[in-house]
């Protein structure tokens, strides 16, 4: 069941990604440059997205068991620590100079355009350096 | 302000919103850069949902301008440099969401969507970070590049 779901939750999200403009490195450019001509579009999607989250999840936390079976797995993590705010810096400089977050990268996979690829292929390459980074800083 | 688009934003929204509803109902969170980070190193256990996620968002993407969206507002290159300043500065771009979305454990959807959703006061920390180093990081390319 995870497995259907997840393909069309994935459908649903870059339908929505491409429908609100995020697919498009300009406008996430044109809402980050707030001194400059700015497009608040990214807001309307923020607002949006999280309206539904916000009722929605409580719902479906205060069940027991997910209402398609199988296991509810969240992050554990709640502390605000040094590492936390690290790399969503680091992530913050890297999303200004593309203009690609994950998703909005991995979903303009689907319009051909090499520069897209290339972009996604550093990302693979930056997650991999962090895992091994990171292990060898907190061996386990 | 005349490339704001707030119905289709608003609308791409409450989508990317039912969508993180929908992989909750089956236990998951939609936070992407996680999604991607559990298939690295590979390992077949927990890798089908991971992958049919990411096959949905790029055939999701790809359905929107076959029924009819406009793409004609794309640019991939928003800074105008040349081809190989583009892909050097794109290069940097990905190593830098690549690690920064791994060591501060997610991005826009999963601090920002998932995690707000949530109450996650350590995704509302996230997310204001990274929104507002990025938005700085603009005003100083800004500055450099002109435009």
């Amino acid at each position: 069941m995870l497995n259907i779901i997840s393909l069309i939750s994935g459908g649903v999200f870059g339908f929505g990604l491409a429908l609100s403009g995020m697919v498009n490195p300009s406008k996430i450019i044109g809402f980050l440059d707030i001194t400059g001509n700015w497009d608040p579009s990214l807001l309307f999607v923020m607002a949006g997205g999280v309206l539904v989250t916000i009722i929605s999840f409580r719902f479906i936390l205060n069940r027991p068991t997910p209402v398609f079976g199988g296991k509810l797995i969240l992050p554990t993590k709640q502390d605000i620590d040094p590492q936390l705010l690290a790399g969503a810096g680091l992530f913050g400089i890297g999303w200004a100079l593309g203009g690609f977050c994950p998703g909005p990268a991995l979903s303009a996979l689907a319009y051909g355009n090499e520069k897209v690829f290339i972009f996604v292929g550093a990302m693979i390459v930056g997650i991999t350096l962090a895992k091994i980074g990171l292990r060898s800083l907190n061996p386990a | 302000m005349e490339n704001f688009t707030p119905y289709a934003s608003l609308a791409g929204g409450l989508l990317i919103g039912v969508s993180a509803t929908l992989l909750l109902m089956a236990g998951r969170l939609a936070g992407i850069s996680g999604i991607l980070a559990g298939l690295i190193p590979f390992d077949s256990k927990d890798s089908l949902w991971r992958i049919l996620f990411i096959v949905g968002l790029i055939v999701g993407a790809g359905l929107y301008p076959a029924l009819g969206g406009d793409m004609s507002a794309m640019n991939i290159n928003p800074y105008g440099l040349s081809e190989t300043a583009h892909t050097a500065l794109l290069i940097l771009a990905g190593l830098l969401v690549g690690i920064g979305t791994y060591v501060g454990a997610g991005c826009t959807s999963g601090h920002g969507i998932c995690g707000i959703g949530r109450l996650s006061v350590r995704s509302i920390i996230a997310t204001v970070t990274f929104v507002g180093v990025a938005a700085l990081t603009v005003f100083i390319l800004r500055l450099i590049v002109g435009g």
